[in-house]
């Protein structure tokens, strides 16, 4: 690792500034992903501002209509919450699924879908519950944050503050997990508001990371159950292949794993 | 950074280091405490794990500056003097290591999962929540056992506390 600079701010706002001072800041939050890219030395930030101990950035607020998740709270906490689980128990599930105990103790919401990366669970999260994300800055709706691999609608130095949820009326999430990091292979996450739309969001699928899939929203906007997609055919154009799984295996993962969650929702 | 401050195993610690040390280097070189092992250096095996605040984390994966004014454990603090913690006991006793090399991590995180389950924890959980631990010998099935073994003497430890 090259030499950095590291910092503790006690709020959003030195955080902010701290950022603009660096001449290649970085924020920190669980370091799962930023530490090991500094080790390779694929990045080396002037400043690394850690975000996880400021006391603003972490909890979980539950209302009637909306789970809000503070930036830095750890998908350990998240998992654990039992109000999540009782409201939104997909996304407890979901949390509960990521790389291991000792990740879950450190990884948080913002840092995920900050890093937005293709293989990541929450992003699928967010976008099949049409969650807003908050920043310092502004509100974003789920559909205009992902912007492709490892991109967002993220300004230089916006700091995400919260992620609000909109309470569903059924959801859940399944993944195949690979094997050896528990990242998604593939992982749909189907999610039925409360006013009958439904959004079906699929991970680890596209070079492109998360996308929806509008097929499959139709089809179980129609019925909404697992036979709805019995003679639904993905195609494979734009999705990922590797020594892993051939396009045409993750475009039939898609199905299996968005019919498996419709099971498991309903 | 000014100097780093943080306890170790219940002792102030402190060092004048570089912002970019790692917790894991920070134990082992400045503090001499090797138990805790650099297996993988890129946070999947699991041997580096040691408890800050109580949670099991990879100490590989963590600046020093991050546990500042944290309380760490590491396998050097688990024991009562003389007196092995019932997990290392457990794990002597049921030949729960080969080579030894992924044990303290091992140790580190089934302490951990005990804390979260309880004494009554099941096999399918205990290996489910290894899974960030791994054993280059694959000794895993003694690993199990001595887990489950110790689970059962920390809960009547605690009965008994």
């Amino acid at each position: 690792m090259y030499a950095t600079t590291y910092h503790r701010p006690s709020s959003v706002e030195e955080a902010a500034s701290l950022f603009t001072k660096g001449t290649d800041a970085r924020y920190l939050a669980g370091g799962h992903t930023l530490i090991p890219v500094m080790k390779q030395r694929l990045a080396a930030p002037s400043d690394v501002i850690d975000l996880a101990k400021i006391p603003s950035l972490v909890g979980i607020d539950v209302s009637a209509d909306a789970v809000t998740i503070k930036g830095a709270t750890t998908y350990y906490d998240i998992a654990n919450n039992a109000q999540v689980r009782k409201v939104i128990s997909a996304l407890s599930n979901l949390t509960s699924t990521i790389g291991d105990p000792a990740v879950r103790y450190r990884g948080t919401i913002g840092g995920s879908i900050a890093n937005n990366d293709p293989a990541a669970d929450l992003p699928a999260a967010v976008v099949a519950l049409n969650a807003s994300v908050t920043t310092n800055k502004r509100s974003i709706a789920a559909d205009d944050f992902f912007k492709g691999l490892f991109s967002t609608a993220l300004d230089d130095g916006e700091i995400i503050t919260a992620v609000t949820f909109p309470i569903p009326a059924q959801a859940a999430y399944a993944k195949f997990p690979h094997p050896a990091s528990r990242f998604a292979l593939t992982g749909v996450f189907v999610a039925k508001t409360k006013a009958g739309d439904v959004r079906a969001a699929v991970t680890g699928a596209s070079q492109n990371g998360v996308m929806r899939v509008a097929a499959i929203e139709q089809a179980l906007k129609a019925n909404w159950s697992p036979s709805a997609l019995d003679n639904l055919r993905i195609p494979d154009d734009g999705l990922t292949a590797d020594i892993h799984g051939s396009a045409a295996y993750r475009a039939n993962l898609i199905k299996v794993m968005a019919q498996r969650a419709v099971t498991a929702a309903s | 950074m000014p100097a780093v401050k943080l306890m170790v195993n219940g002792k102030p610690a402190s060092g004048d280091v570089e912002d970019r040390t790692l917790l894991v280097q920070f134990l082992r070189d400045h503090l001499g405490l090797t138990g805790t092992h650099v297996g993988c250096d890129t946070s999947q095996c699991g041997a580096c794990v040691v408890h800050i605040d109580g949670r099991a984390v990879k100490s590989c994966t963590v600046l020093v500056g991050q546990a500042a004014g944290a309380n760490v454990t590491t396998i050097e603090g688990i024991a009562r003097g003389d007196e092995l913690h019932p997990m290392q006991a457990a794990f002597r006793d049921n030949h729960g290591l080969q080579c030894g090399f992924c044990t303290p991590g091992m140790i580190m995180s089934a302490i951990d999962i005990v804390n979260r389950h309880g004494g009554s924890v099941d096999e399918a959980t205990v290996r489910h929540e290894l899974e960030g631990n791994i054993c280059r010998c694959t000794g895993y099935h003694n690993i199990v056992r001595s887990v489950l073994d110790a689970a059962g003497r920390m809960k009547v430890a605690q009965a008994a506390e």
